[in-house]
């Protein structure tokens, strides 16, 4: 069903490479360091989060003995969920951000959010490789079962670029969406244990919270990069049930309605 | 070689009351519909030959653009279907895809990628976009240090860079300076001649009549017209003059050729005659001799103002010389129902061989576009000849004088 989307965005992988390769670039066009600011900003945020929460406020996670433990937690959980929310943010808006090419060109419409992704994974791998560099020099890294980290990135794409298609299709006909959805990735992230071990959280709130999908992704890179263990596979199922599912919806949306979009913009 | 099949096309826009009730209509199985359609084009059927060059003409909302961007596959009919046969190129807007801060070369290659040129053809074309858009060292400067023309000449140099099967232009004819226009506009018939089958939107008279050899008349969503490009120009500028509905008819003259009448007849042309210097009705005139075009008015309401213009067009309908009594200061004020009106324009045919036509319109003021008391195209048909002058080229008699020195 999705092959001939696949082979449209495919014969356009050019430009979608070079679209990619246009905005990483022309965001430091102009400037003395160039793709230097790529690290600067996230290293920067690394040592905030690590040297900062560990060393200055000495925040510990009960039961690990070390130093940079909670750092290590907090960037494990907030980077990855940057990179989540990035998607989801670009996926709503992308189809209002590109109205006028869309109404005045003919061209693979899918495209649009693979390039939105693809950005947001650039990003997303300068500042994960930083990380592990990071831990690499800390000697908390490495360990074979970050390896697991490829699957779970896989997922988390997948989950959000369906859920950024759903909503970026939505938010043409109902511009509420993109209010709304900044509302609900506020709960979300503070529903998902990123700044917090589940373990502190009251029991009765433990339960809800483990219902969230994002949930499970959350512990299984902190899990990796904390404690250096596999993720559970087994709590990662519904996730994945969850993910597929959008899948589907999106695209079936997106060709419902891809040819109303421009209609509508 | 490709041709264009349109039938019964028609396209719709849903509009709901509010945006409750779409919610409402797509989220309640089976629910009724809750929107009303809007129908900007309703049963458009044309035909493009392969090679051939059709014009679109219409008023703004006419469904002109609705129509394009369902030819270029941006939007999808309500209904009918569409036959584009070979690789489509539109020139809806130029530019797309460009980004200031890259170099023009940067930006043929994204701009050229988003046409979906690929990567290797974009290398083989380069050299002949650069000579096209003559933009010399400017390109591989950003793109923000251009004016607007140099962006328009790049622009165009990568639309047009491969010669399409099929072309839609968008009045983008006018692009960069008249020197500029001329190489696009030349560079389009190029592609008409080597069979590109063109498609154009235009409100512009010349550009029509001199590429198309059809033309068609869009108005209110419906194809009301379809003809040779210079009938169906005449239409519509009767159209245009009186938006308010008044009648117009067209009568087929001996020669093929079609007269438009249109206007609300508060003024009406009675007779029409060329007069040569023996005061005698004639059509064949010699080139430089002095003539006299008399028209007979009848007034058949009271009226405040009145202009009588005329114009003179050559076979191709282009304009050669017009003139009003306004322009000439002598318009005739409060004139009363049962007044007859003579005017008589003296000028010597100071223009080359061949078929022209005039055409007339009795208004109130400049422009006919405001009252139209009668608009007559092909008012009178004559022809010039030359039997006294040396042969010349051309559709002005300057009778140049020659001085020679040989040293």
């Amino acid at each position: 069903m999705s092959a001939d989307l696949l082979k449209a965005a495919w014969g356009y992988r050019g430009f979608i490479y070079g679209s990619v390769k246009r905005e990483f670039q022309s965001r430091y066009r102009n400037s003395l360091l160039g793709a230097l600011w790529n690290i600067i900003n996230p290293l920067a945020m690394i040592i905030v989060y690590t040297v900062i929460f560990s060393q200055l406020m000495r925040a510990r996670l009960t039961g690990v003995d070390n130093n940079l433990a909670y750092g290590i937690y907090l960037c494990a959980g907030l980077l990855t969920w940057g990179f989540f929310q990035e998607m989801i943010a670009r996926g709503q808006s992308v189809f209002l951000d590109n109205g006028n090419m869309l109404k005045k060109l003919s061209f693979p419409r899918i495209t649009l959010p693979i390039i939105s992704v693809l950005s947001s994974l650039v990003n997303f791998s300068i500042i994960f490789a930083l990380f592990i560099g990071f831990l690499l020099v800390t000697g908390n890294a490495p360990n074979l079962s970050m390896l697991a980290i490829f699957p779970l990135i896989l997922l988390q794409i997948v989950f959000a670029m369906s859920l950024g298609i759903i909503l970026g299709v939505l938010n043409v006909f109902f511009r509420d969406v993109g209010q709304f959805m900044s509302v609900v990735l506020q709960f979300w992230f503070w529903f998902t244990p990123i700044i917090y071990p589940l373990n502190i959280a009251p029991k009765a709130a433990q339960k809800w919270i483990e219902l969230n999908p994002m949930t499970a992704v959350a512990q299984a890179y902190q899990g990796i990069f904390v404690y250096g263990e596999w993720p559970n596979w087994h709590s990662l199922w519904p996730t994945c049930v969850i993910a597929l599912i959008l899948f589907i919806l999106a695209l079936r949306l997106f060709r419902k309605r891809a040819g109303e979009i421009v209609d509508e913009l | 070689m490709s041709e264009v099949q349109v039938v019964k096309l028609s396209k719709a826009y849903k509009t709901y009351p509010s945006q409750w009730a779409r919610l409402a209509e797509w989220l309640i199985p089976n629910s009724k519909p809750r929107h009303t359609l809007k129908w900007v084009l309703q049963d458009i059927s044309f035909h493009i030959k392969p090679g051939e060059a059709l014009g679109v003409v219409g008023m703004n909302g006419a469904g002109k653009s609705t129509l394009l961007k369902i030819l270029t596959g941006t939007t999808q009919a309500t209904s009918g279907h569409l036959v584009a046969s070979g690789r489509v190129a539109a020139l809806l807007e130029l530019g797309m895809g460009f980004h200031p801060e890259f170099t023009g070369r940067q930006n043929i290659y994204m701009a050229g990628q988003l046409l979906g040129l690929s990567m290797e053809d974009l290398h083989a074309l380069i050299p002949s976009i650069e000579a096209f858009a003559e933009i010399g060292e400017y390109m591989d400067q950003p793109l923000r240090t251009y004016s607007s023309g140099m962006q328009m000449r790049l622009a165009f140099s990568v639309a047009t860079a491969r010669r399409p099967d099929i072309l839609i232009v968008d009045e983008a004819l006018s692009v960069g300076d008249s020197y500029f226009q001329h190489k696009s506009f030349d560079r389009i018939r190029q592609f008409r001649q080597q069979g590109t089958t063109l498609l154009i939107v235009s409100h512009d008279r010349q550009a029509i009549q001199s590429v198309c050899d059809r033309a068609i008349l869009l108005n209110k969503g419906k194809l009301v017209m379809e003809g040779l490009p210079e009938e169906v120009m005449d239409y519509y500028g009767a159209m245009m003059a009186e938006k308010e509905q008044h009648t117009i008819r067209q009568e087929r003259l001996d020669n093929g050729k079609v007269r438009t009448i249109s206007g609300t007849g508060e003024a009406s042309i009675r007779s029409v005659a060329l007069l040569d210097k023996h005061g005698k009705a004639t059509e064949v005139i010699e080139v430089g001799s002095p003539v006299t075009l008399e028209v007979h008015v009848d007034i058949k309401q009271d009226i405040p103002r009145l202009v009588l213009g005329f114009m003179i067009k050559d076979r191709m309908g282009q304009a050669i010389y017009g003139i009003n009594t306004h322009r000439l200061k002598r318009e005739i004020i409060d004139l009363s129902e049962g007044d007859t009106v003579v005017y008589r324009y003296a000028f010597p045919a100071n223009i080359g061989k061949g078929h022209y036509s005039i055409a007339l319109s009795l208004s109130r003021l400049d422009s006919h576009i405001d009252t139209n008391y009668e608009w007559r195209d092909f008012a009178l048909v004559f022809h010039i000849i030359n039997s006294t002058q040396p042969d010349f080229v051309g559709s002005a008699w300057l009778d140049s004088s020659l001085d020679i020195q040989r040293a």
